[in-house]
């Protein structure tokens, strides 16, 4: 055995004690629910180690074939048929939550599916389930063919994809069964954090260790988003969910960061994972799959540079924009408000260079719907980033605050920028690590395309309506001085938006499954690739 | 050499791009947070503000386990509409113990921050197991399960030891009576001058109606019926604590 299988064989033999005591230990029954999928997939990790090593018969992978690279396929296969498994999962609970605030009676009347239960599954299973294999799968791709390298590791790589999807289901279980910390995209309780550090500490070495193997002078552009995603998380991750548990054999914790402090630290790490999970992760993405699908080269290095240096800078600021007139102090409130306009720029910087790389392939659009879901994630981008630094003005913020807006503004960039940009990535990354020509049917995804931009337009139209409706009920005033509405009156008028948000999020769906089809489709009866000629190059004359 | 020719030093570096990098988004961070734990000005001074009870602390549990903020906030802005519809906005004083806050960032339904005292403990309870029945129009799920689950409390003072832990005032002697607090506060008719004495203005009620089971719905609805109750506003000064 290499060293490296021995290391995590023991880490994961000594994990499975430690498991199996908790689980005989734990004081709650969800903690010893926990530590029973810990004590079950430490020992399917040592099953699949031992196995592989007994398969591969002393032989390892070689680095290259022929001259070329032989990259190291397999982790991401897994993480993208786990993405799209995890992207409709997420969409179904999203649209089952958003009729439950239409029709309450979906609650059934059950502790595990309440609204208040759900969501948290809902936003962590399309954030970091589908859009967090989403990136694993892109970045081990892009890495490796960017460097022209193989990725480093017999475990390391498997280590990352399979723990942090057992990381996803320790979170969704815990919701369903009432564990959470009470912060909101950082439910997860003390164990379930612990060990994506150690995954994502793993992810990091991988990654930075394929750059080092790497054959181009260059580190390209799409690796610079990656490791600002990478690094960033780490550090959010680690100060946000910094807790004290109550036992070490129970699930219970209390965060460190109390009132006013803990409001500011939970929206630096809110806003920047929308900042660096949502937006620099799948910004690397554009600067691969755009150029590539397009067959363009990026529009402006320059500009790629200065927007990713003020990118990662400005988006820190901006998380107080969510504390507007609250006890937070002000200063604080407008330092976020500043930077958030500020913003404003290098968003658009990056929206432009991706636009602009299809200068000269702008027909394209017309035949190919995978770049067209690519072109039109990123002018999505550019109108939700637009929006954002809109409504973190004050004025503006006291009105849209605490409102349908607000959703209607996450979900214009999650539908249309994180979920097109995602799916244009998976129709082009599927066929290409499962060696097939193209994708099983363009018609499929352009079926795709327009029953879910259908969708989006009517969640994200319905929600501005409802969010500045019950804004503007909720300030309103009779002539004689006394507030207008009351409250519950504010709630029945928003009945007939929802119904039409959740008319937006079945189509949404209905065109994640076409996908889920096709790429079905693809996998399994997809036109092989042609092997590419070798075409001795003559010498320029 | 212009400037972006320098850039090839990061390009070619992928450790001095990590440095580089992690030196970026550290500012915005350091100069937001860290400030907030040394300015005095942060947290008003007030009167009032004290630990939660065991039994509110338990029931403050269940409002997390429930995800009840996800659809409540429990912060009032100082604007016209909200201070009459809710009461005086919210202080940072009065979620200094709050470990997490629940500010919370959407009223799907109404905010909650001064709920305490201004719904009689059967409105809660019979909302809370159907709040059809006394709203026609919420859009609230239903608790009804919390009226039947007996509440766990047997181990409320190990959450107390890890709350000290990070700053949160009890005393060796909160910590030492906390099981016993917990359930003299649901009993009207014990002796309950401790609990009031550690906790002044807490409330001794059955809050569930059934004073035979010590049930998740006594704590929830304890713990709904102190919200925004502690700090004395009526000898508050707006003025001296101007930021």
């Amino acid at each position: 055995m290499s060293l490296e299988e021995i290391l995590y064989s023991g880490f994961l033999g000594l994990l499975f004690f430690y498991c199996v005591l908790a689980a005989g230990k734990a004081v709650d029954p969800v903690f010893a629910f926990h530590a029973t999928i810990g004590a079950i997939a430490s020992a399917a990790g040592i099953f699949l180690i031992v196995r592989s090593f007994i398969d591969r018969d002393g032989r390892v992978e070689p680095d290259e074939i022929n001259g070329k690279p032989n990259y190291n396929l397999g982790p991401i296969k897994f993480a993208s048929i786990a993405a799209m498994f995890w992207g409709l999962a997420g969409f179904s609970v999203g649209i089952w939550i958003a009729l439950e605030l239409a029709y309450p009676a979906l609650n059934l009347n059950l502790p595990w599916t309440t609204f208040g239960r759900l969501r948290p599954l809902h936003t962590s299973a399309v954030i970091f389930a589908f859009g967090g294999n989403v990136l694993l799968a892109t970045s081990f791709y892009v890495v490796q063919r960017t460097s022209r390298a193989r990725m480093p590791g017999l475990v390391t790589p498997w280590f990352v994809i399979l723990g942090y999807n057992v990381f996803i289901v320790l979170a969704g279980t815990g919701y369903v069964l009432g564990v959470g910390q009470g912060k909101e995209y950082a439910e997860p309780e003390w164990y379930a954090d612990l060990w994506l550090t150690i995954v994502w500490v793993a992810y990091l070495l991988v990654f930075l260790a394929t750059l080092w193997r790497r054959k181009e002078p260059h580190i390209y552009v799409a690796n610079w988003f990656y490791l600002a995603f990478i690094v960033t998380i780490a550090m959010l991750h680690i100060v946000n969910n910094a807790a004290v548990p109550v036992s070490v054999f129970g699930s219970k914790s209390y965060v460190v960061w109390s009132g006013v402090q803990d409001a500011m630290v939970q929206w630096w790490y809110g806003h920047n994972a929308v900042g660096f999970f949502l937006t620099a992760g799948f910004l690397a993405i554009m600067y691969y799959f755009v150029p590539k699908r397009a067959n363009r080269p990026v529009y402006s290095y320059r500009l790629s540079i200065i927007h990713f240096w003020a990118l990662i800078f400005l988006y820190i600021w901006a998380g107080p924009h969510h504390l507007h007139y609250t006890a937070l102090p002000e200063w604080a409130s407008t330092l976020g408000m500043v930077f958030s306009v500020m913003l404003w720029m290098p968003s658009w910087g990056g929206m432009i260079n991706g636009l602009m790389t299809l200068s000269g392939a702008w027909d394209k659009l017309r035949t190919d719907p995978v770049l067209r879901l690519l072109v039109v994630s990123v002018a999505f981008y550019g109108m939700s980033t637009f929006e954002g630094p809109l409504m973190s003005v004050k004025s503006v913020n006291s009105l849209s605050h605490y409102t349908d807006w607000t959703i209607g503004h996450v979900h214009s960039g999650a539908l249309g920028w994180v979920g097109y940009v995602s799916f244009g990535a998976l129709y082009c990354l599927v066929p290409w690590v499962y060696g097939k020509r193209d994708v099983y049917s363009l018609k499929l995804v352009d079926w795709h395309f327009w029953i879910s931009t259908l969708g989006i337009v009517l969640y994200i139209t319905s929600m501005w309506v409802s969010g500045i409706m019950q804004g503007l009920m909720w300030r309103a005033y009779t002539n004689l001085g006394f507030l207008q509405y009351s409250f519950v009156e504010t709630v029945e008028a928003m009945h007939p938006y929802y119904v039409i948000r959740a008319l937006g999020g079945i189509l949404f769906l209905a065109g994640a499954v076409i996908m889920a089809v096709n790429l079905y489709l693809t996998i399994r009866h997809g036109e092989a690739e042609k092997p590419a000629a070798d075409v001795a190059l003559a010498p320029a004359e | 050499m212009s400037l972006m020719q320098k850039h090839v030093v990061f390009e070619r570096n992928s450790i001095v791009l990590l440095i580089g990098i992690l030196i970026v988004v550290a500012i915005g961070g350091l100069v937001e947070i860290v400030p907030l734990f040394y300015l005095k000005s942060t947290i008003e001074t007030v009167t009032g503000m004290r630990p939660y009870s065991p039994l509110e602390l338990a029931g403050r549990n269940i409002f997390i386990r429930e995800g009840c903020y996800l659809c409540h906030s429990q912060m009032i802005r100082p604007m016209r509409d909200e201070i009459e519809r809710y009461g005086h906005f919210s202080l940072a004083a009065e979620s200094q113990y709050d470990h997490p806050f629940q500010w919370g960032s959407k009223r799907t339904g109404p905010d909650l921050a001064r709920v305490g005292g201004k719904y009689s403990d059967d409105w809660h309870v019979a909302h809370l197991i159907d709040p059809r029945s006394v709203v026609p129009a919420s859009v609230m799920p239903p608790y009804a399960f919390l009226k039947d689950a007996p509440l766990k409390g047997d181990r409320i003072a190990e959450d107390m030891k890890a709350l000290r832990l990070e700053g949160v005032p009890y005393t060796d002697e909160d910590i030492a009576n906390a099981v016993a607090d917990l359930k003299a506060q649901v009993n009207p008719d014990g002796d309950a001058e401790e609990v009031i004495a550690r906790y002044p203005k807490a409330v001794v009620r059955d809050f569930d109606g059934n004073p035979n089971k010590l049930s998740e719905m006594d704590a929830l609805v304890a713990y709904l019926q102190m919200l925004g109750t502690l700090v004395d506003f009526s000898t508050y000064d707006d003025k001296a604590n101007l930021r």
